[in-house]
């Protein structure tokens, strides 16, 4: 077991954990923590995939700006405090483990290597040997994909508009 | 090489999303749980990105972006139920419940 795999499995495990208690705890404020926890695992799990960039946008992105905005509502409606417990009673808890599971399954069952045709030699290692980490991801997004790359700032400019206007109380 | 791993990871990872979407009543919990499946998703592009090209990181990139503009706007959203209602708990929020 190299060590690829040690770091690979040690931050799976964490962001199952954070994951699994992202799900469970009572107040919304761990609940939050524990997400945070699993974003930043997933972060590390895009260093070993060889999406470095991309882990950064994660942790700058997902960890620092969203999250940020998750607690600042929480605290916002003064919901920190560990009320009556949200979650459902039985039947809700046995729908939800039975429905995870079997999409688990059949997630599990579709996503076999085999499924995803063999896979080749390491195609991204060896682009960014050749551009550079970031322009391995920059050099298409400026090029192939501009007009989706352009469409974001629009799409972005909507929901700054749209969050405003819906969290004023009086325009 | 750890494709079908990472596959497996973010299997159990948007299993468990579904499962909090399904199991909790708190509307920013449920929303909490959206995002985890979205990073479930992001996983799985990643770890096809190695083997199958850099398409995947983009899509990534376009994911993380629309999921910070949905986390925006559906917070101003609970903010604004939560004004009218004075709880965010899906259960009492039943307008269109028959």
């Amino acid at each position: 077991m190299s060590l690829t795999h040690i770091v690979f499995w040690t931050f799976s495990a964490l962001a199952v954990v954070g994951a699994a208690m992202c799900i469970t705890r009572r107040s919304p404020v761990a609940s939050a923590l524990w997400l945070v926890q699993t974003l930043f695992s997933l972060a590390a799990l895009f260093v070993v995939l060889d999406a470095q960039f991309i882990a950064v946008l994660q942790v700058l992105v997902y960890a620092g700006a969203i999250m940020v905005l998750f607690l600042f509502v929480i605290m916002l409606l003064n919901l920190g405090r560990a009320g009556p417990s949200d979650l459902k009673g039985p039947a809700g808890l046995a729908v939800a483990t039975l429905l995870g599971g079997l999409l688990f399954f059949q997630l599990l069952r579709g996503a076999t290597p085999s499924a995803a045709g063999a896979p080749a030699a390491n195609v991204m290692a060896q682009l960014q040997q050749e551009q550079g980490i970031v322009g391995a991801v920059a050099r298409p997004l400026f090029s192939q994909y501009l007009i989706p790359f352009e469409i974001t700032s629009v799409l972005l400019l909507a929901a700054i508009v749209g969050a405003v206007v819906l969290a004023k109380r009086k325009l | 090489m750890l494709l079908g791993p990472s596959l497996a990871v973010s299997a159990v990872l948007f299993a468990l999303g579904v499962a909090g979407v399904l199991l909790r009543r708190n509307a920013i919990v449920i929303f909490m749980c959206v995002e985890l499946m979205l990073n479930a998703v992001n996983l799985t592009f990643v770890a096809l990105a190695q083997s199958l090209g850099v398409a995947g990181q983009i899509f990534v990139f376009f994911v993380m972006a629309v999921a910070a503009a949905e986390a925006a706007v559906g917070l101003a959203i609970i903010l604004a139920i939560y004004r009218h209602k004075q709880t965010v708990d899906l259960q009492n929020i039943n307008l269109l419940k028959g």
